[in-house]
């Protein structure tokens, strides 16, 4: 038990210098004086990365030798490992580029993630037989390396679209572009929401009906405002639901999803009220020095080194192993389809780019949405569309 | 057609755009560019140069790039539609999907159902997709790389002023640097692995060019997949068998015409224990309950040596033992199987007691086999107990009163036996199903008891050849080859001349402006010679 524990301590003290590094990164933006090269704050916030990103491969290790298996085998491990695959992504590209922006903007999604996941079951799961093998890790790790330098592309993106658009005219770019960082604030609520109904223990169960007139049980950890189908409150003193669902429907998931988006637009109103205006236009002002060619060019550049590592992880090394395993190397299962979409899109991007010429701002809007695809396939495939690789 | 003739002397192919050999422009329209569009080095292509038949037409539509990444954009929005509900082929097999989506989803069920999208990935306009890809695939890059090579084989290391001002990257001045600092520079570029060529005051050097046929090694790995995954539909390239085989059953191997048998000597199922792996996972197994942590067939594969000969009783000799587990499938000749799934417990036998309702005296016991049925059981002293009726998977009775069965798996048997005693020598008939006994005719006074029930592991072993896997392998294997000699290389070229008193310096990269602009600084650095400067970015400030 020691080994796991120990690699728990690993994750935590990872993610605390990942804040750390944040507020460095944050701290070379507004150091005036170095605008060439790069600041002493960039440079301490790289290093308290690197130190970052070495604690965290030293959970991975030490859970892998704790469990016997790499830690990619449930929702929890595999964000993990995506969160730790997006540091050492964000490495390399900063190495190339040496641009403190990246590491103020890249840091906070990575705390965010490493927080979402923290909010599914954390402990050591068995694996089952077909997990059983080796493909595991390679496929696995390889998947979400790719996926990881994919979305350095995003948050390269996303600085050149905070930079580049227009907030004195309201329209629909800065309508998405505030939609984009309302998703993120909603994280943030997810997060809060499930920690403080934990915090104080708060259980509601119900029975409900299935879609096979079945009586079943639910035990909600937070107030139910979806109810599950004909659902029948048996705790005491508990919120009732404010509508029932249809059987076919995951109410709880649903609930949290409500609760989710519910809390994360007051955080966003919030933020507005207090900034007294949008939360794109109040951003501006970090990304002033900000080349936009070299955003684009680091967002491109990261599409270029990330697809073939996707290719390979998540289409060649998953049909070979689905060779094995499952006996065909390709099935339709959605995970499946999923990373061929993704696949397929962001060859779409290459040949934009290549030859309709789509570079800078529209290039960047391309990225939001691979971004948005691989979040899907990661999150929202494995909680709602149920197929074989619904594991979590 | 006519070629057409540059300045400097050189016959292009009609429809060049900027001379292979010196960069001149050659139509009206790249005279006024500011920059050129260097993407295909101003060569003539087959889809920019000819419009007349209905060849030429189908060449064009297929090799734009915008019509490509709109088959792209097709086939990843269908392919998504396809994940909205599961697939026809994820459904339970005993179920009808005309009703299944309708009465699990509604009547976004129905719809799903009547579009089509239940069977996505196999209609006819799915697949036309995916062939639409493949032609636009292959002439796109027929379009281009020919006259891509030509081009890039033809150049002149001396090229036309015009060409290196129409660079992205372009510096000039009329200081013209003496030898030792140009030999400096060479000697940068070397350091920069450049391939460097000289010729009358001009210096070309370029590097990474194998990395321009990138997108075509890839298009071509592309294509043998695409190719590869069609033939599986041929005949004797693809067999996938399912093939359910009971503990100590021997089987033919489906699809193998008889050569092949395969014994299942025992299944197991093994599941997690608490005291696994020191506990580190009590908690999660108390969370979810049991988590199963191996399921296995020991099987013996065996050769029918008369199988040649017809008529001929089988005679088994043994090839190999092995122990089948999900991830370890047995190989043998060109075929592979699989575990993949099983069901505990079937019902083999039942065992019942004919009884005597009023004293309760059991006369005597039999054993149905669910799967091979006696016609009658003799239990002695005038007692015997007949079988009407066998109904291996009971589903009710028919509008006629005869009893149905759903399949001939023995999921839910039912009897009509005929008991036989010395009082009832013609017999009573008794309807036995599992808990519930019925007398058609007439209250009887035997009835037979339930006693006890048989069961054995069923294992799901999947039989699969696929003489496709090679192409497929290869097709991925050169696509790898393709997209990183494409992404992880750049083509870069410098071009540096003394022409008329003044002195040029050039640069182009095919991806990438960010290196080969930190390289140009390398190169050019401590040097009178200023560094090729971005006219994009000139052009913004
Ligand atoms: C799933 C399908 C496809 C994939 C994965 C794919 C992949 C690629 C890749 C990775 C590149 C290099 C891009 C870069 O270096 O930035 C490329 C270039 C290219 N692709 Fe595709 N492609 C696909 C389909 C198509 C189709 C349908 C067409 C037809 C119009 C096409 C035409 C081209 C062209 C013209 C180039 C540029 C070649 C050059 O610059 O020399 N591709 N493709």
């Amino acid at each position: 038990m020691g080994l796991a524990s120990l690699s728990s301590s690993l994750l935590y003290t990872a993610f605390v210098l990942y804040l750390v590094a944040t507020f460095f990164f944050g701290g070379a933006i507004r150091d005036k004086r170095s605008q060439s090269s790069v600041s002493g704050w960039a440079k301490v916030g790289f290093v308290v990365t690197i130190i970052g990103f070495i604690t965290h491969v030293g959970y991975f290790i030490t859970r892998w030798v704790a469990a016997d298996h790499a830690p990619v085998s449930n929702l929890f491990e595999f964000i993990v490992a995506f969160g730790m695959m997006l540091v050492g992504a964000f490495i390399l590209i900063y190495s190339i580029y040496r641009v403190s922006i990246l590491g103020l903007f890249t840091m906070p999604v990575v705390v965010l993630i490493i927080a979402y996941a923290s909010m599914f079951p954390r402990e050591l799961s068995p694996l089952i037989p077909a997990l059983q093998s080796d493909w595991l890790y390679i496929h696995v790790t390889t998947a979400a390396l790719g996926e990881a330098i994919l979305s350095i592309s995003f948050v390269a993106g996303l600085i050149y679209l905070i930079k580049a658009i227009d907030q004195t005219k309201v329209g629909k770019k800065t309508f998405w572009l505030e939609f984009v960082l309302y998703s993120l604030i909603s994280v943030i609520s997810f997060v809060i929401v499930t920690t403080s109904f934990n915090f104080i223990n708060y259980e509601a169960t119900f029975t409900w009906v299935d879609s096979n007139d079945q009586q079943l049980e639910e035990t909600y950890s937070i107030p139910a405002l979806v109810g599950p189908n004909q659902g029948e409150l048996q705790t005491d003193n508990r919120f009732t639901p404010i509508v029932d669902t249809p059987a076919l429907v995951n109410a709880k998931k649903l609930n949290t999803l409500v609760w989710s988006l519910g809390i994360g637009l007051a955080l966003y109103g919030l933020c507005r009220l207090v900034l007294r205006k949008r939360i794109g236009s109040a951003l501006k002002p970090v990304v002033k020095n900000v080349s936009l060619d070299l955003v684009d060019e680091i967002s491109y550049r990261s599409v270029i080194i990330g697809f073939p590592v996707f290719t390979l992880g998540a289409l060649i090394f998953a049909m070979i192993w689905a060779q094995i395993a499952w006996t065909r190397f390709w099935g339709w299962d959605p995970k499946e389809v999923w990373a061929l979409i993704t696949f397929l899109f962001y060859a779409a991007f290459l040949h934009l780019r290549l030859s309709k010429g789509w570079h800078g701002e529209k290039s960047a809007w391309l990225a939001v949405i691979g971004f948005a695809i691989i979040m899907f396939n990661l999150i929202a495939v494995n909680l709602v569309i149920a197929g074989l690789h619904s594991y979590a | 057609m006519q070629n057409v003739k540059c300045e400097c002397g050189h016959d292009n192919p009609h429809g060049t755009i900027l001379c292979e050999l010196c960069g001149r422009a050659l139509t009206e329209k790249a005279k006024e560019e500011k920059l050129y569009d260097m993407r295909y080095e101003g060569s003539a292509r087959r889809s920019q140069t000819y419009n007349k038949s209905i060849i030429d037409k189908i060449w064009n539509f297929f090799s734009s790039v915008k019509v490509g990444i709109w088959i792209i954009l097709l086939t990843l929005i269908s392919a998504s539609l396809g994940t909205i509900l599961p697939q026809e082929f994820y459904l339970p097999n005993n179920v009808d999907p005309s009703v299944y989506y309708e009465d699990v989803y509604g009547t976004f069920g129905k719809w799903y159902y009547i579009i089509g999208f239940y069977d996505l990935y196999n209609s006819a306009w799915f697949i036309a997709l995916i062939a639409a890809l493949g032609v636009s695939l292959v002439i796109a890059s027929l379009d281009r790389a020919i006259p891509l090579y030509r081009a890039l084989k033809k150049q002149r290391v001396d090229r036309h002023e015009s060409f290196l001002k129409k660079q992205r990257l372009f510096a000039e001045t009329d200081k013209i640097p003496d030898e030792t600092e140009l030999q400096r520079v060479r000697e940068q570029l070397k350091k920069k692995r450049y391939k460097i060529r000289e010729e009358n005051g001009a210096l070309f050097a370029e590097k990474g060019r194998f990395s321009r046929w990138g997108p075509y090694v890839n298009h071509v790995g592309l294509i043998i997949f695409l190719i590869g995954s069609m033939l599986r539909s041929v005949d004797g390239l693809y067999i996938d068998e399912l093939l359910w085989i009971r503990e100590g059953e021997t089987l033919q191997v489906p699809s193998t015409k008889g050569e092949y048998y395969i014994k299942n000597e025992k299944f197991t199922v093994e599941t997690y224990e608490k005291e696994d792996k020191a506990g580190v996972f009590n908690e999660a197994l108390e969370r979810v309950g049991t988590v199963v942590k191996n399921y296995q067939t020991d099987a013996v594969l065996y050769r029918d040596e008369n199988n040649k000969l017809p008529g001929a009783k089988p005679q088994l000799s043994e090839l190999e033992k092995d122990d089948i587990q999900v991830n370890q499938p047995m190989k043998f000749d060109q075929f592979a199987v699989y575990q993949t799934s099983y069901q505990k417990d079937e019902m083999k036998a039942m065992q019942f007691a004919l009884t005597n309702k009023a004293t309760g005296r059991e006369m005597g016991e039999l054993t149905v086999d669910l799967f091979e049925q006696q016609d009658s059981y003799d239990l002695g002293s005038g007692y015997k107990v007949e079988l009407l009726g066998f109904y291996p998977d009971f589903d009710g009775f028919s509008k006629e009163g005869e009893p149905k069965s759903k399949s001939p798996l023995p999921n839910n048997p039912a009897f009509l036996f005929n008991m036989m005693s010395p009082e009832h020598p013609d017999g009573e008939v008794s309807f036995v199903e599992i808990q519930n006994t019925m007398e058609p005719l007439g209250e009887t006074d035997y009835k037979m008891t339930f006693k006890s029930l048989e069961t054995r592991d069923v294992s799901a072993l999947t039989i699969r050849k696929d003489l496709t896997l090679p192409i497929l392998g290869l097709g991925g294997i050169i696509f790898m080859a393709g997209v990183i000699q494409g992404s992880y290389w750049n083509h870069r070229r410098i071009w540096i001349q003394k022409k008329n008193g003044r002195f040029y310096a050039a640069g182009h990269t095919n991806k990438n402006w960010h290196g080969l602009k930190k390289e140009l600084d390398f190169v050019f650095k401590g040097a009178s010679i200023p560094a090729p400067e971005d006219q994009i970015e000139e052009n913004k400030k």
